[in-house]
């Protein structure tokens, strides 16, 4: 089935999207991020280590760029200013990639987005041509604006970074859904399988993960249940689920050709 | 002599001192960084005649992992 998660005008046939921090080493980065089978994968900027050998193996190494669509982030900025220049540092340093991920943290304890700070960065990167995918709030009237600021997705949280809570307020996603064109991601909060699975029954066009796979006892394994989630999610929306209904008993088997009660 | 920062750490060059040089004395020739000067972007191309002064705040990033 042609089904894709089309970002900007690329298409990606995998609708999960992960991330590569937190795992014991980068023979288990890769390892699992083959087994997620996602494409888009993000990374941070960071400062590099001047006391630290510069040929000790790095991340590029294991994760190649000409295998996977990197999506630089701005975890850790609590400031539009610091997330721009964070931003322009990744396209100089990605060979003009575009395609970004834009955070703007409120505080270090819940690490929720400030929706502030987001919006004014996203104004600044989108008329600087970067290509935003942009972390928020589940609020629909914001998602709404940094649609028309021209993001290329809306990357709503379902509870809190590395919380592992699940989705916690899904109509508040469906709001945002029914709201923007562009695609909506689940973007943290996810910490089990069914989390994904749920986030794609809504109708969310994927799930970004880190913590749910680096976390779990066996991340590789676990990569690959959510990539059967994130998947299966997808094929029950697209199927239509049954209505809900309390009682209105409708039995799968006939009701006619029972055989007759013994009982009088 | 000038002193720069270099990731908030005060580094001495030779007056003069072109990015490039600085680059090389790190040993990063050839590895993938970006690197930005007071806040604004210096593109690789420009590394060599960018010339350093006192007191110039540089950044040097690479991609580690993170979600």
């Amino acid at each position: 089935m042609n089904d894709h998660l089309i970002i900007a005008g690329k298409s990606y046939s995998s609708r999960l999207l992960v991330g590569t921090g937190k795992y014991k080493d980068f023979a288990e980065t890769r390892t699992a991020l083959d087994a997620s089978g996602a494409e888009i994968v993000t990374v941070a900027i960071r400062r590099t280590n001047l006391g630290q050998n510069p040929n000790e193996p790095s991340l590029l190494d294991a994760v190649p760029p000409s295998k996977f669509t990197y999506l630089p982030n701005t975890a850790g900025c609590y400031t539009a200013d610091d997330a721009v220049r964070t931003l322009r540092l990744a396209r100089e340093l990605l060979d003009g990639h575009s395609l970004v991920k834009l955070e703007v943290l409120g505080d270090p304890q819940s690490l929720y987005p400030n929706v502030i700070e987001t919006l004014s960065a996203a104004k600044t990167l989108v008329s600087e041509g970067f290509q935003v995918m942009v972390y928020t709030s589940d609020d629909p009237i914001i998602a709404k604006q940094l649609e028309d600021i021209g993001c290329v997705a809306i990357m709503p949280l379902a509870s809190l970074i590395g919380s592992g809570m699940g989705i916690l307020n899904p109509w508040n996603l469906q709001l945002i859904m029914d709201r923007v064109k562009v695609p909506v991601i689940v973007d943290a909060g996810v910490g089990t399988a069914s989390d994904a699975a749920i986030a794609m029954e809504l109708g969310c066009a994927g799930v970004l993960m880190n913590t749910a796979i680096a976390g779990a006892k066996d991340p590789v394994l676990m990569a690959s249940a959510m990539k059967m989630a994130t998947a299966a999610g997808r094929a029950a929306y697209l199927a239509g689920r049954m209505p809900k209904k309390l009682y209105s008993a409708s039995p799968s088997s006939p009701t006619a050709g029972i055989i007759a009660s013994v009982r009088s | 002599m000038i002193t720069v920062y270099v990731n908030g750490t005060a580094r001495q060059l030779a007056d003069d001192c072109n990015i490039t040089r600085l680059v090389d004395e790190l040993g990063y020739s050839g590895k993938r960084i970006a690197i930005e000067c007071n806040a604004d972007i210096v593109p690789r191309s420009l590394y060599a005649q960018h010339i350093l002064h006192d007191s110039d705040r540089l950044e040097i990033v690479g991609a580690v992992g993170g979600g």
